[in-house]
């Protein structure tokens, strides 16, 4: 998807999942509330394939980001008494990405296992900070009562989630345009080159750790913006955005989806969230049975998830095709 | 004690067959439930189920490996880690639908509860009694791999895999082995454990943090390692939450942070 | 003139192995000069030390007479330094295109841009193109690389070493388990090469580093041994007989 020899031009199937958005608005209109939760974890897997699929770097910790900026715009909007939608986010990106440039400065001069436990340390930290300080968080009660003003001074949050999934909408759009550019500029080509073999990034003079942090910091901070929208959409903010759980679960959905592709980042929540909605619900036990055989299957059988197997059978499909026309 | 014989096993596997194998806590959760179930339902005594425990992990882990693991030992650090997540959820799943909510019930034998009178200070039997088995088990896995042929060409395989191959070692026999005997031992510290450590669905992903910690800080592929790893958690864990109840776990994983970045091979660990 | 490359009394030990003693060396300008020596005399710990991929213990060494001893390798490679390994290090699953783009975007500081699509720098597109074409690559632009014969794998690398213009090139056994028809191939290419550029190789097949090197400096174990004119080497006495034990042809 990156690259030199790649056509970056903006080809119409990748307008596909925004009228996809759109039309589940007009006509879904009692699912906007899941809708919204999807969207938000849309741009959270985005954040994550930022670093996982193109840079290489395997993290459990990127729920420390998201949490911390679901927990910036909670206690802004319920204790600091600012309720401003676009402050909050603002103040909740530059949160995660001081988190992100201050935890990736140390953590990315390490490899493999050690970073990854880092990862984990790192946002198990956060949960206890967050468990601990309860009159500022909420504890494990979570903080509700986030005030968050109308956008724009026009356009309330409604019951019903229109205001909500629109706003989530927009915000996705401006995330998925900046990753985009990153992913197809020379700096994603060299990301990619980072993934592939970094030994020859040292070697052709990539100061390869300082360009890990800057998009480990970038990264952290669109996280940190899907956490904060999420806790502007639901008004609350509990401690479950935080920890190896939301860490977790975001790794299966990108997974699921397709790393690398860009659009994994997109189709896998859907998956995700749609049936764990469904099945979570009716057959609570089941699930976690299900994910995991499900996430084998897909490790071992269909390593490019969704997005991967869809190309394969392009693939085979193009090359069935193609020997009939040389057979005649 | 209980940590470092889980873990260890998890230091050997991880060192020796670079497998990131998240869900070494499963193979310990087995065996708390065989122990369990063996002495509750099956009425068999304390030992037996406890060479149960070891035995049929063991075994069981072998079959895995030959079926799924062994398909991953060539694929990338992701795929490991996801695929032990997946696993990790099938087994939490299937032990929650197997044995419900509530923690495993063990019923210690008449001679191992109660309290010992040494030294003067009362000391809980059954603790004394991890101890002493565990100390046993140390010394025959480090006689076992200090000493014996087998040990040797672990060792040599965690140094240098291919060269061993080219030797003559059949790693994969080895590994099959080596994986059982690591995930036998957790099935025997989670056995062990489970009076103290009780064993619930939940125990793969509760203690996971702490076993990778054990691994991670002691060094992969050592023995020593997780043995001192294990013991400075336990202590500072125990001392944390006696002293400063109110930052608990924190300053464990706070100070996970600053060995590894000090160390990053971990503290016995050999730079890859 | 200051030396190209240079090294003074450059020694390196693990623990209680020495696997670098008192090395002096001097690579000039325009040089074209071959390193030989037994396995494990540390020719590729030298060659990591000059790049900066492992520290000395102790000595100095010099890139164009400036001191770069604590340097990393990145900053060598700014500074003109350029290598290919032993075992093919590419891009495997990039186009051989991008292999080398990639390294032209890091010369010419362009891999931080974030705004523009990679594929409508034309400048480096054309450039990698044609220095692809020089090596005979041009029609394997767009292969994934590892999709290469390995003799062509290994020109890869000397492109991309390439593409960083750089002032002393080091090649680590670039004819390395190619097969010898395809070895010619490669020989025909480095003796192409600009002639401003100072060229070290590392190679155990004599017969390349015979028609190519005009300086050859033996190493054995760790330490120089000899240096001079490819005749002088190959007549002498000592190079030869820790040689014919190896079963080298000579």
């Amino acid at each position: 998807m990156s690259g030199y020899s790649v056509d970056s031009r903006l080809r119409w199937t990748e307008v596909i999942p925004f009228v996809v958005a759109l039309a589940g608005f007009f006509l879904l209109p009692e699912y906007l509330a899941l809708g919204a939760r999807i969207l938000i974890f849309i741009l959270f897997a985005l954040s994550l394939d930022l670093i996982l699929g193109y840079a290489g770097i395997v993290t459990l910790g990127h729920s420390a980001f998201f949490g911390l900026g679901a927990y910036t715009a909670g206690i802004l909007g319920a204790k600091a008494g600012i309720a401003d939608p676009f402050a909050q986010l603002l103040l909740a990106g530059a949160a995660a990405a001081a988190l992100g440039l201050a935890t990736g400065a140390i953590i990315l001069r390490t490899r493999a296992l050690t970073l990854l436990m880092l990862t984990l340390a790192i946002t198990a930290i956060l949960l206890e900070v967050a468990n601990k300080m309860s009159s500022l968080t909420g504890g494990a009660d979570g903080l509700s009562g986030v005030q968050v003003n109308a956008i724009l001074g026009l356009f309330r949050f409604d019951l019903f989630g229109r205001t909500a999934f629109l706003y989530c909408l927009a915000a996705l759009l401006i995330g998925w345009w900046a990753v985009r550019r990153i992913i197809h500029s020379p700096f994603g080509a060299m990301l990619t080159g980072i993934r592939e073999n970094r030994a020859r990034m040292h070697a052709v003079g990539a100061p390869v750790y300082w360009r890990l942090v800057l998009i480990y910091t970038i990264s952290a901070t669109m996280a940190g913006v899907a956490g904060a929208l999420l806790t502007q959409v639901n008004q609350f903010v509990g401690l479950n955005v935080l920890g190896l759980e939301p860490s977790g679960d975001l790794l299966v959905m990108l997974i699921l989806g397709g790393v690398g592709r860009l659009y994994g980042a997109f189709v896998g929540p859907v998956v995700y969230l749609i049936a764990q909605d469904y099945l979570a619900k009716q057959y609570p036990e089941y699930w976690y049975f299900g994910i995991g055989a499900l996430l084998i299957t897909v490790v071992l059988f269909a390593p490019g998830g969704i997005l991967g197997l869809i190309d394969k059978c392009l693939q085979l499909f193009k090359q069935k095709s193609s020997a009939k026309a040389s057979a005649r | 004690m209980i940590l470092y014989v889980i873990s260890v096993g998890l230091s050997v596997t991880m060192g020796l067959m670079g497998f990131i194998n998240l869900a070494h806590g499963v193979f310990a959760m087995a065996g708390g439930f065989l122990l369990s179930t063996a002495m509750a339902r099956w009425g068999m005594p304390f030992p037996l189920s406890l060479a149960l425990a070891f035995l049929a992990v063991a075994i069981g882990s072998i079959v895995l490996e030959r079926l799924l693991y062994s398909r991953l030992y060539a694929s990338g650090e992701l795929s490991q880690v996801l695929f032990s997540i997946g696993l990790i959820l099938v087994s939490m799943a299937s032990a929650r639908l197997i044995f419900g909510d509530q923690a495993a019930p063990i019923f210690l034998p008449e001679y191992l509860r109660g309290q010992l009178h040494v030294l003067g200070r009362d000391f809980p039997t059954y603790r004394v009694f991890i101890i002493l088995f565990g100390s046993i088990i140390i010394s025959l896995l480090w006689f076992g791999v200090e000493r014996t042929r087998w040990g040797a060409m672990v060792r040599a395989a965690v140094d240098n895999r291919a060269m061993a191959q080219s030797v003559g070692i059949n790693t994969r026999l080895l590994f099959m082995l080596t994986f059982a005997l690591g995930s036998g031992l957790a099935g025997l510290g989670g056995a062990l454990g489970a009076d103290i450590l009780a064993v619930q669905w939940s125990y793969p992903f509760e203690h996971l943090v702490y076993f990778l910690i054990v691994v991670a800080v002691g060094g992969l592929g050592t023995l020593r390692g997780p043995f001192i790893a294990a013991l400075l958690i336990g202590v500072a864990d125990t001392a944390c939450k006696y002293w400063t109840p109110e930052f608990g776990a924190f300053l464990v994983y706070a100070a996970t942070i600053a060995v590894l970045l000090w160390r990053p091979q971990g503290l016995f660990g050999v730079r890859a | 003139m200051p030396a190209a490359l240079q090294t003074e009394k450059l020694c390196k030990s693990f623990g209680a192995l020495t696997v670098a003693q008192n090395i002096d060396f001097r690579l000039e300008p325009g040089a074209r000069h071959a390193l030989i020596g037994p396995n494990g005399a540390g020719k590729t710990t030298f060659v990591n030390m000059l790049t900066g991929a492992l520290a000395p213990s102790s000595g100095r060494i010099l890139l164009n007479g400036e001191e770069v001893t604590k340097k990393k390798q990145a900053a060598r490679v700014k500074l003109g330094l350029g290598r290919t390994f032993q075992i093919t290090s590419l891009f495997p699953r990039l186009p051989v295109l991008d292999n080398v783009a990639l390294a032209i975007a890091e010369r010419d500081g362009l891999a931080i841009r974030m705004w523009r699509s990679a594929s409508s720098h034309r400048e480096i597109l054309e450039e990698g193109r044609s220095i692809l074409d020089a090596l005979g690559l041009a029609d394997d632009a767009a292969l994934p690389a590892h999709d290469l014969p390995y003799g062509k794998q290994r020109l890869v690398e000397i492109a991309i070493a390439l593409s960083l213009k750089p002032r002393v090139l080091l090649l680590d056994e670039p004819a390395a388990g190619v097969p010898t028809d395809e070895s010619k191939k490669i020989l025909a290419n480095l003796e192409r090469l600009p002639a401003d550029i100072a060229i070290l190789i590392i190679e155990h097949d004599m017969d390349l580093v015979f028609r190519f090197a005009r300086t050859i400096t033996v190493l054995v174990q760790g330490e120089v041994l000899l240096e001079g004119p490819p005749e002088t080497i190959a007549a002498d006495r000592r190079v030869r007989d820790v040689y014919l034990g190896e079963g080298a042809h000579a």
